[in-house]
């Protein structure tokens, strides 16, 4: 027997970006796209229950959603709805179906609008293109759900007051649109990837998973993209390593200590697969940009066996070329990391130093200063920066790995 | 659509005359692609009378409706055809005028 609810899960993943994306192109509104969207999911799971699963259910939800859409359209019956519905009615001819494909671009695009605040980016993007409900999302972000509903209405309306086009930019500036895509879906893998400490809420939605899904449906719909690329397989790669980062008492364990057995092979080598195919494509011409460059570095680091075994010069060869696209201090400092290992901690330490006055609100900054003071054998002033990383670090099991650092190597240091 | 687009000075940054020419170029561009509906140049906010007739009478009170650091100096009233093309201009508009600049549509 067909389970419906699992049908309907299905079909919900599969369809609803498409649905969502198809009647705010014809009904110009993102408000009724929504809600005739979600009452048509809600329709289908009474009749399916009743009457079977339809032969084409991405059809008739498509169908159903446009005859809400113009029922509440009707019930508004305003002017200005009364000429939108003759229009609707009357100048809607069949679409090939690459232009529906293209739909879905215009709706992410349009999500991710750089005139909306970034916070506001990311929700609209999960409730408009990932389906995920205003509920969830509130709950991911550890906002009440009224708040994060008016977010979102909030939104909408700006959308439409202010004249946000429904399309995919112009030529002139698709690149740094979808730079601006691309940095909305890195931002919600890494509330996921981060927050991933504090998973004590059993029903919290699945941050890193849904934007790894949102990614893969932009590369299916930009496949020639190198950064679109180069994203997704960064993500691929680092949620691998997702089951690795914790250990069983809730510590964030470091790449170094990871257990490689854990990782997850399946996406791992999807992820090399992806980064190696752009980076032949990169010989060809284009250079890589960030997303593929920071793929590269961790399709290096998963190729290795054991961290000893990590190929340090040419991850240093790969941030040498970040830094040159992207000189914020974050590159720097995680460039020194790698510096640690070929050249030894002092040289790290004195380029980390340099940094100092950019990045000494930044808990990494610290935690990585006082690991390679450690590792020189000086624990006063590592003791000092542990207790900053700790001080500015919001993640309790990162808290607890630095804990655990400090205290051992007080405990060496007491030992006579 | 139309849009108000006004160009926000700071106290801090005193006006700078040799900004003019690229001014009235970008302007001469937006006359030419149709955008063009309204431009003007605001005297400073010292000038400014609030007016207030909402009681018995009405009240005057000199200055500005908000003392700030930042201040609306000029307006445009453009036409486009949507935000993005408004912002696109804005952005120039900006570095021609080396200000930031509000671009606010109207219902």
């Amino acid at each position: 027997m067909i389970d419906v609810e699992e049908v309907i899960a299905g079909v919900h993943r599969e369809e609803w970006a498409r649905i969502v994306a198809a009647l705010t192109r014809r009904f110009g509104d993102f408000d009724v796209a929504e809600e005739a969207a979600a009452e048509a999911f809600a329709t289908a799971v009474e009749r399916w229950r009743s009457d079977g699963v339809p032969p084409n259910p991405g059809a008739w939800l498509t169908m159903t959603a446009v005859r809400k859409a113009i029922d509440r359209i009707r019930r508004e019956n305003t002017r200005d709805d009364r000429h939108r519905e003759a229009r609707m009615l009357y100048d809607t001819p069949p679409e090939p179906s690459h232009v529906i494909e293209d739909d879905r671009l215009r709706l992410i695009f349009t999500c991710c609008h750089p005139s909306l605040a970034m916070q506001t980016r990311v929700a609209l993007t999960l409730r408009m293109v990932g389906g995920v409900t205003v509920a969830e999302i509130a709950r991911a972000f550890l906002v009440q759900e009224a708040a994060m509903a008016r977010r979102i209405t909030r939104a909408k309306s700006k959308i439409k007051a202010a004249g946000i086009p429904y399309r995919v930019p112009s030529a002139e500036d698709f690149p740094r649109r979808l730079s601006g895509v691309l940095a909305v879906l890195y931002l919600m893998f890494n509330e996921g990837y981060l927050t991933g400490g504090e998973a004590s809420d059993p029903v919290r939605l699945d941050l890193t998973g849904e934007a790894i899904r949102l990614t893969r449906l932009l590369h299916a719909l930009l496949p020639d993209d190198g950064e679109v690329t180069g994203l997704l397989a960064l993500m691929l790669l680092a949620e691998a390593r997702g089951s690795a980062r914790l250990s069983s008492d809730g510590e964030l364990v470091t790449l170094d200590e990871q257990d490689r057995r854990a990782w997850d092979r399946g996406l791992i080598d999807e992820g090399q697969r992806l980064i190696r195919g752009r980076l032949f494509a990169a010989a060809e011409g284009t250079p890589p940009g960030r997303y593929q460059l920071l793929a590269a570095i961790s399709a290096v680091h998963t190729s290795a066996a054991d961290f000893a075994d990590t190929d340090w010069s040419q991850i240093l060869a790969l941030y040498d070329r970040l830094s040159r696209i992207d000189a914020s201090p974050i590159v720097a400092l995680n460039r020194a990391v790698a510096v640690a290992e070929i050249d030894g901690a002092e040289t790290a330490l004195d380029l980390v130093d340099q940094l100092a006055g950019s990045l000494d609100d930044y808990h990494a900054y610290h935690a990585t200063r006082a690991d390679l003071l450690r590792r020189l054998g000086r624990p006063e002033p590592a003791r000092s920066a542990y207790e900053r990383a700790i001080a500015l670090t919001g993640n309790s099991a990162e808290i607890a790995v630095l804990i655990r650092r400090r205290d051992q190597m007080l405990a060496n240091e007491e030992r006579p | 659509m139309r849009y108000l687009v006004s160009v926000i000075h700071d106290r801090d940054q005193p006006d700078d005359p040799s900004r003019r020419p690229a001014i009235s170029a970008f302007n001469e561009r937006l006359i030419e692609e149709g955008y063009w509906v309204f431009a003007g140049g605001l005297a400073d906010t010292d000038a400014a009378t609030v007016v207030d007739n909402r009681g018995e009478e009405p009240v005057f009170s000199d200055g500005p409706f908000l003392e700030s650091k930042e201040y609306l100096a000029g307006v445009w009233l453009w036409d486009v055809p949507d935000l993005d093309v408004a912002l696109r201009l804005a952005a120039e508009a900006s570095e021609a005028c080396d200000r930031k600049i509000e671009v606010r549509p109207f219902v």
